[in-house]
This record gives structure tokens, C-alpha cells and sequence, in this order.
């Protein structure tokens, strides 16, 4: 491929500036660059002044901008002032006063001669030739295996992503009996108090125990679950397998708040579709219909934890195996 | 005074004074009306309260919910304005003292704006709504009186509000997006209102019942809210506290085209 160099008459046709051919122009720039010039050395002056004198605590005001600190914006302000004024007095230098000649700069290949091609090659076989691998293979031999045994300590490092979580991910706190308490305020709950429209976050009864002892929040990202409360007759479906006894308690429906998709803590409930959105990436469930997906990336429903009341009268957990899934997004051995 | 002599007899003279004088009649009545109101200030749901907000619920509700709140509906089978048999006193005292209801136009939701009615009037309209079946009453003063809270209290009014409302209202109480076009508005109420939407759910929103949510406790989000809405904001423009998002939005667009701006006028040939 040839490159076309350019001459002279491609450009287009050189215009002088007023202030090339006007002398009272050109005087009026200078006096212009050497204003800019000037503001910019007051700014910082003033820069100076305003480090002196302002309060640090004082705010300034601005109508559509709300209170900002007075400090922060005048001394921001001069010293960009300063600045700018700066490059702005240097490029108005440029561009009225500097030279104006087009000129023209052949682009020159970048790819080495042949000569200079064949030169490194021959490089190359000398500098191999000298070294003597060839004759003597056991160091070619020793110094491969130990390259290849430099990379193993980075492998081995990789230990450290474990142990396996073995069958972590598969259970949860929750078992026959285990009591549903209100997130924060860790108070029982019986079914009376949770009116038809109601939104609990519920957690474990003993998890706070549990995250003590295991000095992380591992237990909670896993059983925490959502509570509410709907009119029996807008349910549409729910997780009770057949034959068994219902998962749902007089309209309370108990779900986990992990978000089936990557995991994060639901809450955005509406009452009246009974749809619960992710806050992340807006997987939409439908609470009415079994925890369905209705919409965004989940990809599973999500799991309901089968409830009923204990002697007491509180709401707990109905079946040993908790959920009977593993909650949360998908992994491994689970796509 | 020579200024007026001279022009009295203007073609304009005599529609200037009778405007004038319309003005003053008329401003004069605006202040004796409302001092009048404000000395009407009595308070308990009597059986004329009822009445009256019955009244008034006939000339401003009833086109949607039903002559007798029973809910209403458009032609075509949808629903117009839901049941209020049994939403009780708080839910109308919320709805119409935020000017969610009457409803401007309808839409995804109702959107707050300057109440229609005046305090009395929705007194008498929430002592009708009561009136019809029992439901959480408007909240007393004692109810959502937050003075008593103290820092730690605050503290964990904040785990709270991050428990229960930050999902939907932002972590800052700015609000934030739900499906179809609805949405979880920023937090401008009143503590009384916030109280009031706890416990009643209004719209879509979730009921936190004193069941649930004990009044102390919320009486700790309300002051958390409080608290958040009186910090100091410093930097000026929020950008609605949403985030890297709504920064990056404004910073890409405002700085760059600066910059932008800037580079253009580097490049043009001067004359």
C-alpha cells in the first residue's frame, strides 16, 4: 500500500487574520492576552485572600444550587480562575498573534527495511549459537522445569479460596419449630399482629447467637426471610406440594428475601400487585402466585418457607428441612 | 395629588376607581373570613363533624368511591376509587392533608400536592370515613412526638429505616422507582403523615402495623428521617443523593460538554 503524500495545494486557501494585515488589531490582542494574563494572576491573588479570610464554616447560598461551603467554592473558583485563564490567555496568544502558516508533515512508514529485519534476526541466531543450549541440553532442560515450578506457588494460592462450602449452601438455620422473629426489634410474632397488607423482614429466632459465635453474617444472608399478610382469596398459588399440608397460614406467606438472581436482600414490596422487585437489577416476583418470576434475570421463584403457629400461638417454621431448597442465587452444582 | 386632579376626568378615571374598590371590598372580606376560621377551632368527632364530612365527601369523593364509599367503577369494569369502608381516619387524614386525594388525574399513582381542603375539612371527612367502620384513627401528637429520642434511639431508628423503608424510599429518603410506572415518592411528610402512611399503606405501600413496628420504634424512624432531612448538605447541588448514577449522569453531561465546548473553541480558525 502507497500513502499519497499531501502538497501544498490540498490545503485550502491560506486567509491572513485581521491581526496579520492590521496592526491596530494585533495591538488589541496583545493588550487582550496580557488581560487574561492579568486576571489570572489576580485570581490567585485573590485565591490568597480568600484562604486568609473565610470562615470554615461559613456557607454561601446559591439560588438552584442549594448551601455550599464558602471556602471550598471561592478558593475552587479563583484558583480555576486562575488556571483557565492561564491556558485560555496562552491559546488566544496562539491563535491570534503566533505564526499562521499551514504547514505540511509527511507521515513516514513504520515498518522497519529489510535490511535492518535480517540484521536482528542474525542477532538472534548468534546470541542462541553462544549460549550453547544446543550443546548442552540439561540446562535447557532444568531451566524449563524451573520456570514451570515458578508458576506453581500461584496455583497452590489458590487453596485459599476454600475450604468447599459442602452442604452450607443447601441449609439454613431453619427448622421444625424454629420461630419467626421481626428483623432488629427480635420480637416473636403471632399471626393476629400482622394486618392483611402487612410487610415484615424476619429473622431466625437464635440468629443473632449464631453470627456471634461465628464472628460473620453468613447465617443472615441466608435466612432471612420476608413476611406478608394477603387477603386468602387474591392468592393464586402457592409452594405446598401436593398432599401435603398447606405452606401458607391464613394468608401469611413466608419467603426468603435472597434474591434468586445474584443474591440481593429484596424489600421493595408493592401491596396491591403483591409484586416484590430486587433493588439491584429488578427481578420482579409475584408473592400472590407462588413466587414466580414475572420479570428480570432471576431465574428461579422464590423459595417459600412453609410456616404455621407453634403451641403458643407465635408463628414458626414448619418443616425440618427449612425451605427444602437451597435460597440465594445460583452456583456450581446448581445452574 | 396635582397627578390625580388632573387626570379625573380620564376615560380610564372611573373604571380605575370602581376596580380600586372592588380590591378593597374584597381584600377586606379575604382577612375578616379568615380570622373568622381560624378562631373556629374545636375539636372531637361529633355527630355534626360527621355530617358535614359526609357533606363533603358527596361533593368531592363520591363521583369515584361511591355515594356511600362503597368503591367505584368506570365503565369499562376497573376500578374508579377504591372501598373506603374500613381504610379509617388516618388513611383520609394521610391521602387528602398530603393532596394525594382528590386525585389530580389518574394515573400510575396519586402524587403529592397542596392539600384542597382545609384542616377542618378533613377533620370532618376523616370523622365521616371513621364513622362507616372501625380503622386506625389519626395518630395523636403524643403518638409521633419524637422529642423523648435519644442519640442511641436514632441510631437505631436508622437500622430500622434501613430495615424496613430504605429498599423502596432510598437510603436518604429520596425515593426511588417501582414497576409499571409507580413509584416510592421522597420522603416530604410531616411526622404525623409519615406515621399516618405506616400504619394505613397508602397506595402501594406495605402496612407497618403497631403490631409490627411499635410505636417507639417508629417514633425512631421519624426521628431518623427528621434528622437526615435537617443534615447539613454543604455541597450544594444533592444530584437527589441517588448515587454514582445521577453524579456520573450530571458530570458526564454538564463537564464533558464543557470540556467539549472548550476543545471547539481551541480548534476554530480565527479570522
Amino acid at each position: 500500500m502507497t500513502i499519497q503524500p499531501h502538497t501544498p495545494n490540498d490545503l485550502p486557501v491560506h486567509r491572513p487574520r485581521r491581526s496579520d494585515t492590521d496592526p491596530r488589531a494585533a495591538k488589541r490582542a496583545e493588550r487582550q492576552v496580557a488581560l487574561l494574563f492579568l486576571g489570572s494572576g489576580l485570581a490567585s491573588a485573590a485565591f490568597i485572600v480568600f484562604y486568609v479570610a473565610t470562615p470554615l464554616d461559613d456557607t454561601i447560598d446559591i439560588p438552584g444550587f442549594g448551601a455550599v461551603n464558602a471556602s471550598n467554592l471561592l478558593l475552587g473558583v479563583t484558583m480555576g480562575f486562575a488556571l483557565f485563564m492561564i491556558g485560555a490567555a496562552a491559546i488566544h496568544w496562539a491563535k491570534k498573534l503566533m505564526p499562521d502558516v499551514e504547514i505540511v508533515h509527511q507521515r513516514s512508514l513504520h515498518a522497519s527495511d529489510d535490511e535492518a529485519k535480517s540484521a536482528l534476526l542474525e542477532e538472534y541466531r548468534r546470541g542462541v549459537d553462544e549460549s550453547g543450549v544446543k550443546r548442552r541440553p540439561l540446562i535447557l532442560g532444568s531451566m524449563v522445569a524451573a520456570l514451570g515450578l515458578a508458576g506453581l506457588p500461584a496455583i497452590v494460592l489458590l487453596r485459599d479460596l476454600g475450604p468447599l462450602p459442602g452442604t452450607a449452601l443447601k441449609q439454613t438455620m431453619w427448622a421444625k419449630g424454629t420461630p419467626i422473629l421481626i428483623a432488629e426489634t427480635m420480637q416473636k410474632i403471632r399471626p393476629a399482629d400482622l394486618e392483611v397488607g402487612t410487610l415484615v423482614s424476619g429473622v431466625p429466632e437464635g440468629i443473632d447467637l449464631v453470627m456471634e459465635e461465628a464472628g460473620d453474617t453468613n447465617e443472615l444472608a441466608k435466612s432471612a426471610v420476608l413476611l406478608i399478610r394477603m387477603d386468602p382469596g387474591e392468592i393464586v398459588a402457592d409452594q405446598t406440594p401436593a398432599g401435603s399440608a398447606s405452606w401458607t397460614y391464613q394468608g401469611i406467606m413466608c419467603y426468603s428475601k435472597i434474591c434468586t438472581h445474584v443474591g440481593c436482600p429484596l424489600g421493595l414490596y408493592e401491596q396491591h400487585t403483591h409484586h416484590m422487585l430486587c433493588p439491584c437489577h429488578q427481578s420482579t416476583f409475584d408473592l400472590s402466585d407462588a413466587g414466580n418470576v414475572v420479570f428480570g434475570p432471576a431465574a428461579r421463584s422464590l423459595p417459600q418457607l412453609a410456616i404455621t403457629v407453634d403451641d403458643d400461638g407465635y408463628l414458626v417454621a414448619a418443616n425440618e428441612d427449612g425451605f427444602g431448597q437451597p435460597v440465594g442465587p445460583s452456583y456450581w452444582e446448581r445452574p | 395629588m396635582t397627578f390625580l386632579l388632573a387626570r379625573r376626568r380620564s376615560p380610564w378615571a372611573s373604571a380605575i376607581v370602581v376596580l380600586l374598590a372592588l380590591l378593597a371590598v374584597g381584600g377586606i372580606y379575604a382577612l375578616a373570613s379568615g380570622s373568622m376560621k381560624a378562631q373556629a377551632t374545636t375539636k372531637s368527632a361529633s355527630t355534626t363533624e360527621i355530617a358535614k364530612g359526609r357533606q363533603l365527601f358527596l361533593e368531592g369523593c363520591s363521583s369515584c368511591h361511591g355515594f356511600h364509599a362503597e368503591g367505584g367503577y368506570q365503565p369499562d369494569g376497573s376500578v374508579a376509587g377504591p372501598p373506603l369502608i374500613g381504610v379509617g381516619p388516618a388513611a383520609v387524614d394521610f391521602q387528602v392533608g398530603t393532596g394525594r386525594m382528590p386525585l389530580a388525574h389518574p394515573g400510575a399513582q396519586a402524587v403529592r400536592k397542596e392539600p384542597t381542603y382545609s384542616d377542618e375539612e378533613i377533620a370532618d371527612l376523616s370523622a365521616y370515613i371513621g364513622s362507616l367502620a372501625p380503622g386506625p384513627a389519626v395518630p395523636g401528637p403524643e403518638a409521633y412526638d419524637t422529642s423523648g429520642v435519644t442519640p442511641e434511639e436514632l441510631a437505631l431508628g436508622g437500622e430500622l429505616f434501613r430495615a424496613n423503608c430504605a429498599s423502596c424510599h432510598n437510603f436518604a429518603g429520596k425515593g426511588g422507582a417501582l414497576s409499571d410506572g409507580k413509584n416510592a415518592p421522597a420522603i416530604e411528610a410531616t411526622p404525623r403523615q409519615m406515621y399516618e402512611a405506616m400504619i394505613t399503606g397508602p397506595q402501594n405501600m406495605p402496612v407497618f402495623p403497631d403490631t409490627t413496628l411499635r410505636t417507639e420504634d417508629k417514633q425512631k424512624i421519624i426521628a431518623y428521617v427528621e434528622a437526615i432531612k435537617a443534615e447539613p448538605n454543604n455541597g450544594g447541588i444533592d444530584t437527589g443523593r441517588l448515587g454514582p448514577v445521577t453524579e456520573c449522569l450530571l458530570f458526564w453531561t454538564l463537564g464533558l460538554g464543557l470540556l467539549i465546548s472548550v476543545a471547539v473553541w481551541i480548534g476554530v480558525k480565527v479570522r
